[in-house]
């Protein structure tokens, strides 16, 4: 009760008019900022950073929050209508969001995702308000070993799901692992993959590969089937706003399901990337519509967008309370608070009462007003699908172009980006599963960081894995996981070889 | 017209004249980029963007400052693009020591001296942490207790400046640590926190709030005298509490980390000097002070021979640690 005393404390400082006009301005700007190309929540706020050096550190930590809460939304903009993931966490997103924007129905989507999304915040807040001392002591109990088995679960929720042969979901994985291991190894210290190319010391980096894989792949495909080629004769009815959002609770179960996800993998710090995959692959396999995932389900939006914004905002705990930052923007906020003077840490709660529960307060009221002026703009975003594809083709190009180039001012990644576009391009074309490969480019090296250093640690012994309860759980957790689905096939093919056979056709035609 | 002839003329002063202040020799005609050789919000970046704010708020110069995260690489990526800009004075990059340093253990593909060498503007040091439960109350009992050889020392990055030093603990206090890289200084610090690890050889400012939090301590400071008096840290103690490692028998004087600015190669002695100058006035700032505090850095300017003669030796101090482990590069 005594944080519900302190919460109430924080609103008395959140909810004053000078804090609330600064929401609304983070906001807009975060909306903006997450649609644009390239420039997402990281460069967003690191621009707006040196703007508050003169604030007062609370009002100075509400801007930059709710531009992130904006950018987050923002994010899921690109990725629903233009197949374009803005940050790593809205890549599970376009998996259903997209084919969805494309069938018509954009609003739905657009509203669906930031019901959902909003969901999820508030869930993740709540946790952090009633929880925060429990939740601090959680995430110390993570060693490399519970990294390990937090990256290998997420893995293998994805990975055991997906619809594709197994043996291409292997290559598409093996793929990924190769190409997130170019660049520096933080655990040899030495220079891998670079093939010569010396720029390449900085490793790919994960928008580039997602813009072409998504973006210009999709564009390639598009251009190939004459029937992507008309523009999309939506609908845009402000009615429609507000019954994607009525009809939210009929997914119940899938709302908390994913906001469970979410906020576990927001507090083991796993980080909203993996909290989406992982949430979109359980949706996939126990929704009773799974089978359809892949082709515009209202599940398959809400799943990775709760499991996102769960993550994303109890990821701030460990923020405030370790000096961990759970995301690149995270990253960026924490450096914030160090040039205000404030150190985060066990401490920050203590001595920083007003900061810790003015911020809370403000994750409450800063949310509630993004999704409201979010939703506002949907038909807006939503009319952008009745532009013609000729019109629409290049402007996809120009954005991943500028997108790519902006990462870090350089040519080869756009070369890097078109190539990637090829890439995606031919895994659409061959059936080969998108999602383990974007899986493994984000998380695959710190997965294999993480192994490592736990072989440092065991002096080389898997026993490691099964050290304590926590791990151990994790691991068996995991390779639960990934057996289900063999074991599934194996026997049902025993009982019925034919439909069996004709179910994976099915499947062919959804791959991800 | 009248323009040109003017820098020009002061152009052949500043030539003539040798060693005059160089601010009218050179000055910038268009936006500059600071490129920091780390992603956002680590301890280079922090640097890079107060002293873009210092220039700009104290209106140091007219052009406008652009801040470019190019941290891939261990901050590889932002010296390689450095080394290709050659001649460019609208390039400035912030880096650390590993300018020097990693060439030596890793195949990057450029050297310090690829780089013309501004300043050294802070120096970050180096403690000895341990976890707050843990039974060793000086450095001398840590050895003791590490004799076992069951310890596990973790840090930033590999072969980077935390493996030098626990390479140097081992030799200096006869023992043998299990060294395990993370990715940052802060996360290094939370896993000594949860009980992973037995130490870490964190910067002041990486394990503040864990100190004040009471989840680890320092045991000393790789440092000739101990550091100067600032406000308490925790309930009785602060910086300056801190026992010098040599006083408490590990014999390592001075290890520390400076921040180092460089442009790219190939620029002329006047565009050095005008940020040579443009350094010295930012670090005359109020606001610097404050910056240097907030961090817990220690304040220090080396430029032109003094800070030739610090790589030099730096260098020579991680050619052998280096030598020693074999992680030297063809």
């Amino acid at each position: 009760m005594d944080n519900l005393a302190e919460l109430l404390h924080g609103f008395t400082i959140a909810v004053t008019a000078p804090h609330l006009a600064l929401m609304v301005v983070g906001v807009l700007l975060g909306i903006l900022v997450g649609v644009l190309p390239g420039l997402g929540a990281p460069n967003g706020v690191s621009l707006l950073l040196p703007l508050t050096f003169g604030m007062q550190p609370v009002s100075a930590i509400i801007l930059l929050s709710s531009m992130y809460w904006g950018a987050l939304f923002g994010g899921s903009v690109t990725s629903i209508l233009f197949n374009i993931p803005g940050e790593p966490s809205s890549v599970a997103t376009t998996f259903d969001g997209y084919p969805m924007a494309r069938d018509g129905r954009p609003t739905t989507a657009l509203a669906t995702a930031f019901g959902s999304a909003a969901f999820g915040a508030l869930v993740g807040v709540i946790l952090i308000t009633f929880l925060a001392s429990w939740v601090a002591q959680v995430a110390l109990a993570f060693g490399p070993a519970e990294y390990f088995a937090v990256y290998f679960l997420a893995f293998a929720s994805f990975v055991g799901m997906g619809g594709a042969a197994p043996i291409k979901t292997v290559v598409a994985l093996a793929l990924g692992f190769a190409i997130a291991a170019i660049g520096i190894d933080t655990v040899s210290g030495s220079v891998r993959l670079t093939m010569g190319v010396d720029e390449l010391v900085k490793g790919v980096s994960f928008v580039v590969a997602v813009m072409g894989l998504f973006g210009i792949g999709e564009l390639l495909v598009a251009v190939e089937e004459e029937f992507h080629a008309r523009a999309v004769s939506s609908t845009i009815d402000w009615r429609e706003v507000f019954r994607a959002v009525a009809r939210l609770p009929r997914h119940g179960v899938a709302l908390l399901r994913s906001a469970a996800i979410g906020c576990w993998m927001g507090i083991t710090p796993g980080g909203p990337t993996a909290a989406s995959f992982m949430s979109y692959g359980i949706a996939r396999r126990f929704s009773r519509r799974g089978r359809h995932f892949g082709t515009g389900e209202v599940e398959g939006i809400i799943s990775p967008e709760t499991a996102d914004h769960a993550a994303g905002t109890s990821a701030l705990l460990p923020m405030l309370s370790l000096g961990i930052p759970g995301s690149a923007t995270a990253a960026v906020m924490m450096g914030g608070l160090m040039i205000w003077g404030l150190n985060p840490g066990p401490m920050l709660f203590v001595d920083q009462k007003d900061f810790v529960w003015g911020l809370i307060a403000s994750m409450y009221v800063g949310n509630i007003v993004a999704v409201v002026l979010v939703l506002l703009t949907v038909p807006v975003f939503a009319a952008l699908m009745r532009i013609p594809f000729v019109v629409i083709a290049p402007l996809i190009v120009i954005i991943c172009v500028v997108g790519a180039y902006s990462v870090s001012n350089s040519y080869l990644d756009v070369v890097m980006m078109l190539g990637f576009g090829i890439v995606g391009y031919l895994f659409k074309k061959l059936f080969y599963p998108l999602a383990p490969l974007v899986l493994a480019i984000v998380i695959g090296d710190k997965a294999e960081d993480a192994f490592r250093q736990s072989m440092l640690i065991s002096k080389g012994s898997l026993g490691i894995f099964f050290a304590n309860n926590l791990v151990t759980c994790l691991i068996v957790g995991g390779i639960a996981l990934l057996l289900l689905p063999l074991v599934l096939q194996l026997t049902r093919l025993w009982r019925k070889p034919a439909s069996a056979a004709t179910e994976t056709s099915v499947q062919e035609k959804v791959i991800i | 017209m009248g323009r040109t002839s003017t820098f020009l003329l002061s152009a052949a002063v500043a030539v003539l004249g040798g060693t005059m202040p160089a601010l009218a020799a050179w000055q910038p005609q268009k936006p500059i980029e600071f490129i920091a050789t780390a992603g956002p919000g680590g301890g280079t970046d922090n640097l890079a963007r107060a002293v873009q704010n210092i220039i700009t708020k104290h209106k140091l110069i007219e052009q406008p400052i652009v801040v470019v995260n190019k941290g891939g690489g261990s901050g590889a990526e932002g010296y390689v693009y450095g080394k290709a800009s050659a001649g460019d004075p609208y390039k400035v990059i912030f880096g650390t020591s590993n300018a020097w340093q990693q060439p030596l253990v890793s195949k990057v593909a450029f050297n310090y001296t690829d780089l013309t060498p501004i300043a050294a503007m802070a120096q970050d040091e180096f403690l000895l942490w341990v976890k707050q439960d843990a039974p060793y109350k000086t450095a001398g009992d840590y050895l003791k207790a590490a004799a076992s050889g069951e310890f596990k020392m973790g840090g930033a990055q590999s072969k980077d400046t935390d493996e030098v030093l626990t390479r140097m603990i081992e030799k200096v206090g006869k023992v043998k640590l299990t060294y395990i890289p993370f990715k940052s200084g802060a996360e290094t610090a939370v896993q000594l926190a949860g009980g992973h690890l037995d130490s870490h050889v964190n910067n002041p400012s990486e394990s503040l709030g864990q100190w004040r939090g009471g989840t680890q301590r320092p045991l000393c400071v790789f440092s000739p005298k101990r550091l100067p008096q600032g406000p308490k840290i925790t309930a009785t103690e602060g910086w300056s509490d801190v026992p010098t490692c040599v006083e408490q028998g590990l014999d390592i004087k001075q290890y520390e980390q400076p921040r180092t600015v460089w442009l790219p190669g190939k620029v002329t002695p006047e565009q050095a000097a005008f940020y040579v100058d443009l350094m010295k006035k930012v670090q005359a700032t109020p606001e610097w002070k404050d910056y240097i505090e907030k961090t817990s850095q220690v304040d220090t300017f080396l430029t032109g021979a003094e800070l030739e003669k610090f790589i030099k030796e730096d260098l020579e101090r991680v050619k052998q640690v280096a030598g020693e482990q074999g992680w030297l590069v063809k």
